[in-house]
């Protein structure tokens, strides 16, 4: 069931990417940025309620009519910050559901990733409680509606001796103490969900709390425009001795409350009590069968801690030399934070294909895949090629299909994550001769299965990123397309452009110069120039 | 590298572009207000019938034997012994003759030593009706020994409330 909903979903977020990369391009996609975006609407509420509370008075009398005089008296900067409050507010909802369903859909909750989903949960209820608190203030009808409804609920639990919802049986009920309540209340929900969203994103490496600019900016943008087009209003002031009847309820915080009208309390607290199981569950549902995780060579690790600072889920810590090697530091891998990307592998500069002294052992390797495996690998499938276009393909367990490659007289090597491969086996192809040219793919651009191996890999082809793919390397003889696992037509369109080029290169000599030029055209692929730091 | 050939010029992204923001915004403003919801119909008003109260203790006071205040502790030696137990408050409330709502409300407290307590809402049709409201917060009693009627109007949308104070007389209708 659960692998259905996936599928489908997954279908559907491919599409939507698909569409939205069009549109943004990768690098500015809201959808490969949904976390961050989130944070940053959480950041607009937090920057918009601070300018709100300036004005606000906490009793029955003057709470709504600050709010009031917020909305028309001081439009042109209380108004649209009472707006914008809002309308991020309502943000933050949709793109954090959208977030949490798109990594349900593409599995990325579960096995390494279990705690940065089950820390997610509370905050879906730290949000929605932030939230519905913060329509109580307003003390209009709506606030008065949700009041009534959210403590004839809560009065379900056994929790009060005497009912919650007496506070508000009439008028006479209500006092001006309770508004110091909910305010405190409304600053204390948010600055815990500002902790716990700490934690949540505490074990990865290089979390993505802010939006690219570009995206940023056109989000803001948008947001205002709206606060200009339609203000946020209150719906007339609260009167408890009245039933308020007809409500322009925020769909996004209290969809819910409709429930409250046709089922019992208990029966809303069973279900969103069962779905709040049922989410914390779920990496376990079922469990992934874990594997091996990336294992330490000490005899070959000097410590230079490269495999550290690539890590994308901070799986990898330096500590003090266990052994009697003359270097300060050795690599150690956590192994319950360890994804087995290989993304450390492919950053050790010991990985190396060239190396004929020693048995190819690097400093970090994958048991399931290891370096000299992909050595061995890459030379037979090249072995198998024939003409002046021979390529070999390195693509990723999460893009194409490489198979249907194959098919088309390549030779192809699928890595647990692209960035598994160190460059010194594109120098090693190439130079050695053992193919024309190399091709990469992968997952999409701006939304690597492990997060940052798109982008390490651009980087260290690129001469931005330890280990540097060496400058002799002809880069016309490289090329890479990040298909993603739907768009194998256009993978093997470019491939066979790129092997139209390699042919008409024709075969590959050793230049004659040792500072060989030429690296200008690689801009024309998106990849930075290489520095002179490779040399 | 380029996404669908067809967006290739910078300004045909930049229409594009603003157009999902239009429909972001959109989807928000629509969603954030509408569409309406009907909480309760434009006809029905509303009573709610709530009071917080301690029923009588349910056994009577004995004073103890010397005998029995000889084996206490010296600063627990207290003649008059009462029950802490409470009796369940037992109420009724009817609409034009027609029952809206009967309990037996159990004292709160693992000793039943406290409170009992109710909240209930009763949407029902605006106008003139008349309203009965028995109870009863001793075990020792037969029937009610607190009842209230009268006929009220009620208006579209109003609330009005049932309470019940011993002090006060016992139901306050408001």
């Amino acid at each position: 069931m659960l692998k259905w909903f996936q599928r489908v979903g997954r279908r559907g977020f491919l599409h939507m990417e698909a569409g939205f990369n069009a549109v943004f391009g990768p690098r500015l996609n809201p959808l490969y940025h949904l976390g961050a975006l989130t944070f940053l609407f959480f950041w607009v509420v937090i920057a918009s309620g601070i300018y709100l509370y300036i004005f606000f008075e906490t009793s029955i009398e003057g709470a709504y009519d600050s709010v009031e005089y917020l909305t028309y008296e001081q439009w042109y900067l209380g108004g649209i910050m009472r707006s914008l409050h809002r309308y991020a507010s309502d943000a933050m909802v949709l793109t954090m559901m959208l977030h949490l369903l798109r990594e349900f859909t593409l599995d990325r909750y579960r096995g390494f990733r279990w705690f940065s989903w089950i820390t997610g949960v509370p905050l879906i209820w730290l949000v929605f409680a932030s939230g519905i608190n913060g329509y109580w203030l307003v003390w209009d009808k709506l606030a008065q509606y949700v009041a009534v409804t959210t403590a004839e609920w809560i009065d379900w639990l056994p929790l009060f001796n005497e009912p919650m919802a007496r506070n508000f049986l009439n008028e006479a009920a209500i006092s001006s103490r309770f508004f110091s309540l909910l305010q405190f209340l409304h600053i204390g929900i948010p600055l815990f969900l500002l902790l716990l969203s700490w934690v949540h994103i505490k074990r990865i490496s290089r979390p993505r709390v802010n939006p690219p600019r570009g995206l940023m900016v056109g989000t803001l943008a948008s947001l205002v425009v709206l606060s200009l087009l339609a203000p946020a209003v209150s719906q007339g002031r609260a009167n408890l001795d009245q039933v308020a009847s007809v409500i322009q309820l925020d769909w996004f915080y209290l969809a819910v409350y409709p429930l409250f009208d046709i089922w019992s309390y208990g029966g809303v607290w069973i279900l969103l009590g069962g779905i709040t199981l049922l989410l914390a569950l779920m990496p376990w549902l079922p469990r992934r069968h874990p594997e091996p995780v990336a294992v330490v060579d000490l005899d070959n690790c000097n410590g230079c801690g490269r495999c550290f600072a690539d890590c994308p889920f901070g799986a990898v810590v330096m500590q003090p030399r266990t052994d009697s090697q003359p270097f300060a530091q050795e690599a150690l891998v956590a192994a319950d934070l360890c994804a087995s990307c290989g993304i450390c592998v492919g950053a050790c500069p010991t990985a190396s294909p060239f190396r004929r002294t020693s048995d190819l052992v690097p400093g970090v390797d994958l048991p399931q895949l290891t370096i000299r495996e992909i050595r061995e690998k890459t030379l037979a499938a090249a072995a198998k090629l024939s003409g002046d276009d021979r390529v070999i393909v390195y693509g990723c367990d999460f893009g194409a299909d490489l198979g249907r490659l194959e098919e088309r007289g390549v030779a192809v090597l699928a890595l647990p994550c692209i960035a598994a491969l160190p460059p010194s086996f594109l120098d090693f192809v190439i130079t050695r001769k053992h193919v024309d040219g190399v091709f990469l793919t992968g997952c999409r651009e701006g939304d690597c299965y492990y997060r940052l191996g798109i982008e390490w890999t651009q980087e260290r082809i690129g001469g931005k990123r330890d280990p540097y793919l060496r400058k002799r390397v002809p880069r016309e003889r490289i090329d890479m397309f990040w298909a993603g696992p739907d768009r194998s037509n256009q993978l093997a369109q470019k491939l066979d452009e790129f092997r139209g080029k390699l042919r008409e290169l024709g075969p590959y000599t050793k230049p004659r110069s040792s500072h060989p030029e030429g690296d200008s055209r690689w801009n024309d692929k998106g990849v930075r120039n290489v520095t002179d730091r490779m040399e | 590298m380029t996404y669908g050939g067809v967006y290739n010029a910078k300004w045909l992204r930049y229409i594009a572009q603003a157009a999902l923001y239009g429909l972001f915004i959109a989807v928000l403003g629509y969603f954030s207000v509408s569409p309406a919801y009907v909480h309760l119909p434009p006809d029905q008003a509303l009573i709610k019938l709530s009071f917080s109260h301690p029923g009588q203790p349910k056994g009577g006071c004995r004073e103890r034997t010397d005998e029995e205040l000889a084996r206490l502790p010296p600063n627990m030696r207290i003649r008059v012994v009462c029950p802490r137990e409470r009796s369940p408050v037992f109420i009724e409330l009817e609409m034009d003759g027609r029952l809206l709502y009967r309990d037996t409300l159990i004292p709160s407290g693992l000793s039943r030593d406290g409170t009992s307590t109710v909240y209930r809402r009763f949407p029902v049709a605006a106008g003139r009706h008349h309203l009965r409201a028995r109870l009863r917060d001793d075990v020792q009693v037969e029937g009610f020994n607190y009842v209230r009627e009268a006929d009220i109007t009620l208006k579209p949308a109003q609330v009005f409330v049932v309470d019940f104070n011993a002090k006060s007389g016992g139901f306050i209708f408001k």
